[in-house]
């Protein structure tokens, strides 16, 4: 990522005065201004506020009702976070799940994307269009279908399964996974495909043709140059979509209201941060804390998968 | 892309390729089984009354067709409220996205072709906010709007929607390639304004950002949940998202099964998302493409 990539503008600007380089920089500072106030107001002053509001804690005085003193705290509810077995047990279920379902989806949206390119023109256009239908599908939407499709009242699966002889409850403690991995990775393939196909379709098939000259059939022309060249944008992808998973909120929550003994209010960070906010009594402070420490565990996820992909592109 | 080489290709000749093109023909088409049968499954039920819903096979149509009827139920139910809901959602996708696109592309222009100082930090913040995840800022901004008389109203979710670190990011990496320095440098020696260099020489040149930025910020906010299950108290200012999820909220506590209606309101919520992206598809898989090198 260059993030100055001026070379070749100070030449162009030899001839002006610095006075005049200086007015045009303001200038140009004012376009960006719509953004960084917005960016001020949503993105740095809610950050710092966390931070602050995960300082305090508030306490009720006596048998006062709605006389609670909100005091200074230091690190106090940072100490309850991490004795908070429900909380570490739902990052612990989401970074579990993580790691099992996002090699699913990078593996078969690989396989996907590798088809299409294999495939004759016509094929491959009907087909990627096909394969991003999921993608088209707002999430809300695609959660419940899916639940309907695995309830035992209306759902197809059900009875599919009962007509080759298996009882399949969906909802069941064990089978919740299973149920909830398929769903995104119905969700999610299409969209990771279509990166994965973007870069496949930006080598040069050149490098097909001598490989092909060389004897190597198509199969080993997928693991040997296809796959490696996309590595990097795999990872990527891979990075997006982990963030994107730990921070699981719709789908559990839809999966709640079909299942609410399995699907736990606090099943994954987010939905206790919710459960905290709103329907355990409004703790704000401590869902504060319970924020920063998710955003520092996804931060330090990313940082060190980033600078491990980084590194072994060089 | 490539595609113009395709016919230098020789025509597949190992002993693997005889039986590779139907097996890739077979695979991708159990592929797009997976995709797309759920979808029709939803097709196919919402045209079936309640009782055949739970006695029909599902993957077929049952003998009356109850389309009209499940329509009509989803309209009426609560005097319209299902219409406001999408208005909501196209409002506060349409407006969000269309808005977002503005400003991230002048964030970007400035950051692209302009030297001051401070421009170094703006861009390290961009960086920075990257790594921040957007769970993290929606209980503070919850709390700060709260203070300020901000939650539940239709600002709650708009604001946040205009702010979008990555698209000022995708707007500036494009800039830098797709604007020369030449071009503003003989607008400015002409006369020309920055505001008029901004709107009739850098604006034109942009379709394809612009199209990524509006597509890719229209799709996250019609997706949008926990912002809007967050801020939003009263089902009039609702999002389609929200008013389907206490359909299924519902389901388990009264006699009334909601069933039908979200089905019919599913329906209802996949059509303008799937025209959007249609329309669009040209620019943002580029755009993606784009965004993923580059990224």
């Amino acid at each position: 990522m260059d993030i100055a990539s001026d070379s070749g503008r100070a030449g162009i600007r030899e001839n002006l005065t610095p006075r005049w380089k200086k007015r045009l920089g303001h200038k140009g500072m004012m376009f960006g201004i719509p953004f960084f106030a917005l960016f001020l107001f949503s993105f740095i002053i809610p950050f710092f506020y966390a931070l602050w509001e995960s300082l305090y804690v508030r306490k009720s005085s006596g048998l006062g009702i709605g006389t609670a003193a909100t005091h200074f705290a230091g690190l106090e509810q940072y100490l309850r976070v991490m004795k908070d077995g429900s909380f570490w047990a739902g990052m612990g279920r989401v970074a579990v799940f993580t790691c099992v379902v996002m090699p699913l989806i990078m593996i078969f949206a690989l396989v996907e994307a590798l088809l299409i390119d294999s495939a004759k023109a016509r094929a491959k256009k009907a087909y990627r269009f096909l394969l991003l239908i999921p993608y088209m599908v707002p999430s809300i939407v695609s959660t419940l279908i899916w639940v309907y499709l695995y309830s035992p009242g209306i759902g197809p699966l059900r009875r599919m399964f009962l007509a080759i002889g298996l009882d399949v409850n969906f909802f069941s403690p064990q089978m919740l996974w299973v149920s909830m991995a398929n769903l995104l990775i119905w969700m999610n393939v299409g969209f990771n495909m279509l990166i994965l196909y973007g870069s496949l379709t930006s080598i040069d098939p050149v490098l097909y043709e001598s490989a092909k000259v060389d004897g190597a059939g198509e199969l080993r022309i997928a693991w040997s140059i296809k796959i490696p060249m996309v590595r990097g944008t795999l990872v990527l992808t891979c990075l997006l979509s982990m963030i994107g998973m730990l921070q699981l909120f719709d789908q559990p929550l839809l999966f709640r209201s079909a299942s609410p003994e399995t699907v736990t209010a606090n099943f994954t960070p987010i939905m206790t941060i919710y459960n905290y906010t709103f329907t355990a009594g409004g703790d704000y402070n401590y869902a504060a804390a319970l924020s920063v420490v998710l955003a520092i565990v996804i931060g330090v996820i990313s940082a060190i998968v980033y600078g491990v992909s980084n590194r072994k592109e060089r | 892309m490539n595609r113009n080489a395709a016919p230098i290709r020789p025509k597949a000749n190992g002993p693997l390729s005889r039986w590779s093109r139907p097996g890739v023909l077979i695979a991708l088409a159990l592929m797009a089984f997976y995709a797309v049968a759920p979808l029709w499954w939803l097709v196919v039920s919402v045209t079936k009354s309640r009782i055949e819903l739970y006695n029909t096979s599902g993957m077929w149509f049952g003998a009356e067709n109850h389309l009209l009827e499940n329509f009509h139920q989803l309209f009426a139910y609560e005097h319209g409220l299902f219409f406001r809901w999408l208005g909501n959602s196209v409002l506060y996708a349409g407006v969000g996205s269309v808005v977002c696109m503005v400003i991230s592309i002048m964030a970007g222009y400035s950051l692209s072709k302009f030297e001051f100082r401070g421009r170094g930090f703006q861009m390290g913040l961009i960086m920075f906010s990257f790594l921040i995840p957007t769970a993290l800022l929606t209980l503070p901004l919850y709390l700060l709007f709260s203070g300020l008389h901000l939650t539940d109203t239709v600002w709650s979710v708009l604001i946040p929607s205009f702010v979008n670190a990555f698209d000022v990011y995708l707007a500036k990496e494009y800039i830098d390639g797709a604007v020369p320095d030449e071009l503003l440098e003989a607008a400015r020696i002409d006369g020309a304004g920055e505001i008029r260099i901004f709107r009739q020489i850098v604006l034109p040149l942009l379709p394809t950002p612009a199209a990524t930025i509006f597509i890719l910020t229209f799709v996250g906010q019609w997706n949008n949940f926990y912002l809007p299950i967050t801020m939003l108290r009263g089902s009039d200012k609702w999002t389609l998202s929200l008013g389907l999820f206490s359909f299924m909220q519902t389901k388990q506590n009264t006699l009334f099964d909601p069933t039908t209606i979200a089905l019919a309101g599913a329906v209802v919520s996949i059509i303008p998302l799937a025209v959007v992206m249609i329309a669009m598809q040209r620019y943002w898989r580029s755009g993606v493409a784009l965004g993923s090198v580059k990224g």
